[in-house]
C-alpha cells in the first residue's frame, strides 16, 4: 500500500535549512495499523503530511497505491487526496458555519456528489459514528470527542484507501480519547490501513506496529502480533 | 447550483461584511446612473430646444452696409429680391428647399376681436425648415398651388386661434388681414417660446398684396451633408460671398448681412455634451472603480480570514480550479447583486426626476426647460451588467490567487 524509499525532506529558510528527513526507509502493507512516535521536532508530522500529499519531498520516492507520488500538479493533489487519503486532525479542523451533516458530506462535494445524496450518505456514517441526533448541530455546540468523531466520519465518507490521524486525541481527556480510539480500532478492523501520530504511548498500543522517529530517521519498528 | 449554495452558505455567515462590501458597489452603480442620467436630461433637454427648428437650416437676414464698396457708399440699406435667392440656388449646390420671408406686422380680425401679428409671406418648404407642427384636423401648410394661384389662405399659431376664436375652430374661417379677407387653412401647434403668434401667407400672395416695391429681409433654407464645423465655416463663407457680390457688399462688411448657421451651432453642441458624457462616464466609472477596489479589498481579507477553512478544504480534496472558481463566483455574486440594487435604485431616481418634471412641463405653458427625460437607455443597463460581471472577476481575481496559494499544512496550523 505505501512505500517510501530514501525520502528526504529539507525546510529551507533565509538564513538556515533544516533538513527534517534524512532518508526514510518505509512499508506499509493494506490493512495495517500503525503509530508513529517521536519527540516534537523528530519528523514525525512532516513525514505524515507527505505520506498524506499535503507536503512534498525532495529525494526519494513515496509509491501510494502503486502510484508515484512525486511532483504533482496541485490538481493531482487534491485528486489524489480526495479519492485516497482520509485525515484525523488534532483541533478537529471542522468549518465552523457548516452544521456536522455539512461537514461531513464536504469531501463529496468535491466528487461532485448530488446534494441530496451526499446529505444521505453523511448521514449513514454519523449515524455510524452515533452522532445522527447531532447532524443540525454547529461545531461550536459539540465536546471535543464528538468533534473528533464527526472529523472521522468526514475522512472515511469517500472511503478512502489510508486514514492518517495526527494527535487523534491530542486535544481530548482520556475518557474521550478511549472513544475515539475504539472508532479508530473499529475501522481498522474493517480494513482500512490506519496512521497515527502521536506522542502518546496509551495510544500507541491501541496499534499493531509503532515506528519510533528521532531526529529525521526511523529508530526502531516494534511489531506487535496479536 | 450547487456551487452557489455552497457560497451562499459562505456570505450567509459573514451577513455585515457582505453587505458593507456590497454597498460600495451599490453606490458606484448608482451615482453611475444617475450621472449619466443628468448628462443625458441636460443633453435632451438642449436638444429639444434646438429641435424647435429642423438643424440643417441656415438663415440670412440683410442689413446696413458700414463700408465703402467699390464707389458705392457705407450707409446703404440692404435687402433681398428674387435674384438673391436664385444667386443662393445657383452658386450653392449644398442648399435644398430655401424660401424668401416678407414679414409684416399686421392686424388679423375676426367679428370683434382683434390683435397685432408677425404675417410671414413664405414657401411651403417653411414648414420643414422650422418645424412647424400642423396636428390631424389642424388642416394643412400653404402649399404649391396657393403659391401659383396667389390664393389668399392663411395658416395661423394656435395662440392666434385661442385669442381670436376663442373656443371655436378657426379652420375653414375667415379672417381680415389688414384690408383683406383670408381663409384660414391651418393651425400652427407648435409653441413658440416667444411673442403673440405668427401667421403664414403664400409668399406671392405676399409680394403682391402687401409688398408693392418687392424686397424683403431674409431668406431662409436647408442645407445637406455638412458634416463637420469646418465644412459649415466654408458654406457660411461662400453664401457670404455670393451675396456679396449680388448685392454688392464688402464681403469683410460684418453688418451688411447676418447669418444664422443652426447646423453649425448643433454641431458645436454636440461637441460639448459628446465632452459632458465623457467627463461624466469618468467620474462614475471612478466611483465604480473606487468600489471595485473595496471589493477586491474585503474579499482579500476574507480570504485571509478563511484561511483555516480554505486549507480543510484543500486538505479534505478541493482542486485549486475550485477554490480560484468559488473565490471568483462570489466576488461576482457580491457586485452583481449589490450593482443591480444600485442601479434599480439609479434607475429609479432618474425616472422619478422625470415623471415630475414632465407633471411640472405639462403645467408649465411653453413646455420649454433645459433639463428633459433625464434617464439613461436600457442598453446602458445591459453594458453595467457586462461591467459589473467583468469587474467582479477583476475584484476577485487577486484574492482568489492568493487562496490558491495557501498551504494546506500550514493554513491548518493557524489558530
Amino acid at each position: 500500500m505505501i512505500t517510501l524509499t530514501n525520502v528526504n525532506k529539507t525546510y529551507y529558510t533565509e538564513a538556515t535549512s533544516l533538513h527534517v528527513l534524512k532518508g526514510i526507509d518505509l512499508h506499509i502493507s493494506e490493512g495495517e495499523y500503525v503509530s508513529v512516535m517521536g519527540a516534537s521536532g523528530s519528523g514525525k508530522s512532516t513525514l505524515l503530511n507527505i505520506l498524506g500529499i499535503l507536503d512534498n519531498y525532495d529525494t526519494g520516492d513515496y509509491m501510494l497505491n502503486n502510484k508515484l507520488i512525486k511532483n504533482l500538479s496541485e490538481k493531482q493533489a487534491a485528486a489524489y487526496r480526495n479519492e485516497m487519503i482520509g485525515f484525523v486532525f488534532q483541533s478537529f479542523n471542522l468549518i465552523n458555519f457548516k452544521n456536522a451533516l455539512e461537514n461531513v458530506a464536504l469531501p463529496l462535494y468535491y466528487k461532485n456528489v448530488s446534494r441530496k445524496r451526499r446529505n444521505i450518505i453523511a448521514m449513514e456514517y454519523l449515524d455510524r459514528m452515533g452522532l445522527k441526533d447531532w447532524a443540525l448541530h454547529m461545531p461550536n455546540e459539540m465536546s471535543g470527542g464528538q468533534k473528533q468523531r464527526v472529523a472521522i466520519a468526514r475522512a472515511i465518507i469517500s472511503q478512502p484507501k489510508i486514514l492518517l490521524a495526527d494527535e487523534p486525541t491530542g486535544a481530548l481527556d482520556s475518557h474521550t480519547s478511549e472513544e475515539v480510539m475504539k472508532v479508530l480500532n473499529e475501522l481498522n478492523n474493517n480494513g482500512l490501513t490506519t496512521i497515527i501520530v502521536t506522542h502518546e504511548k496509551s495510544v500507541a498500543d491501541e496499534t499493531r506496529k509503532i515506528i519510533h522517529i528521532k531526529d529525521g530517521l526511523i529508530e526502531t519498528v516494534e511489531e506487535k502480533t496479536r | 447550483m450547487d456551487i452557489l449554495q455552497e457560497i451562499l452558505a459562505g456570505l450567509k455567515h459573514n451577513k455585515l461584511r457582505t453587505m458593507l462590501t456590497g454597498l460600495s458597489v451599490s453606490w458606484g452603480i448608482f451615482i453611475l446612473i444617475v450621472l449619466l442620467g443628468a448628462g443625458n436630461g441636460l443633453k435632451n433637454g438642449v436638444m429639444s430646444n434646438f429641435s424647435e427648428r429642423a438643424t440643417n437650416t441656415v438663415q440670412i437676414w440683410s442689413g446696413r452696409s458700414s463700408m465703402p464698396y467699390k464707389g458705392l457708399k457705407s450707409g446703404r440699406s440692404l435687402n433681398f429680391a428674387e435674384k438673391q435667392i436664385v444667386d443662393v440656388d445657383e452658386s450653392l449646390d449644398e442648399t435644398g428647399g430655401k424660401t424668401g420671408v416678407v414679414e409684416k406686422n399686421m392686424t388679423i380680425t375676426y367679428h370683434n376681436e382683434y390683435g397685432s401679428y408677425s404675417v410671414n409671406g413664405v414657401n411651403p418648404v417653411y414648414e420643414d425648415i422650422f418645424n412647424l407642427k400642423i396636428e390631424n384636423g389642424g388642416g394643412r401648410f400653404i402649399n404649391d398651388l396657393d403659391l401659383k394661384n396667389q390664393n389668399k389662405v392663411i395658416v395661423i399659431d394656435r395662440k392666434i386661434e385661442e385669442v381670436l376664436f376663442k373656443t371655436e375652430s378657426a379652420l375653414g374661417k375667415y379672417v381680415q388681414v389688414g384690408k383683406v379677407m383670408f381663409k384660414v387653412v391651418g393651425i400652427n401647434s407648435k409653441k413658440e417660446r416667444y411673442g403673440e403668434g405668427s401667421a403664414y401667407i403664400p409668399f406671392t400672395t405676399a409680394q403682391s398684396i402687401f409688398n408693392p416695391n418687392k424686397k424683403f429681409y431674409s431668406i431662409a433654407m436647408q442645407v445637406n451633408g455638412l458634416k463637420t464645423k469646418d465644412a459649415n465655416d466654408k458654406f457660411n463663407d461662400k453664401l457670404k460671398q455670393t451675396m456679396s457680390q449680388s448685392l454688392r457688399f464688402d464681403p469683410t462688411d460684418t453688418q451688411a448681412l447676418y447669418l444664422y448657421n443652426a447646423q453649425r451651432d448643433y454641431i458645436e453642441t454636440m461637441k460639448i455634451f459628446g465632452g459632458i458624457t465623457i467627463f461624466v462616464s469618468i467620474i462614475g466609472i471612478f466611483t465604480l472603480i473606487a468600489g471595485i477596489v473595496g471589493v477586491s479589498n474585503i474579499m482579500l481579507v476574507s480570504v485571509k480570514e478563511r484561511t483555516r477553512e480554505i486549507g480543510i478544504r484543500k486538505a479534505i480534496g478541493a482542486s485549486p480550479a475550485s477554490i480560484l472558481r468559488s473565490i471568483i463566483i462570489e466576488s461576482i455574486l457580491i457586485t452583481t447583486i449589490f450593482g443591480y440594487i444600485g442601479m434599480v435604485m439609479g434607475v429609479g431616481l432618474t425616472e422619478l426626476v422625470n415623471i415630475i418634471m414632465q407633471q411640472s412641463a405639462a403645467q408649465s405653458d411653453t413646455g420649454m426647460s433645459v433639463f428633459k427625460d433625464p434617464t439613461v437607455q436600457l442598453s446602458y443597463v445591459f453594458v453595467s451588467t457586462a461591467i459589473l460581471i467583468i469587474s467582479g472577476v477583476i475584484a476577485g481575481y487577486m484574492p482568489a490567487r492568493r487562496a490558491v496559494r495557501i498551504k494546506p499544512i500550514e493554513a491548518m496550523r493557524e489558530e
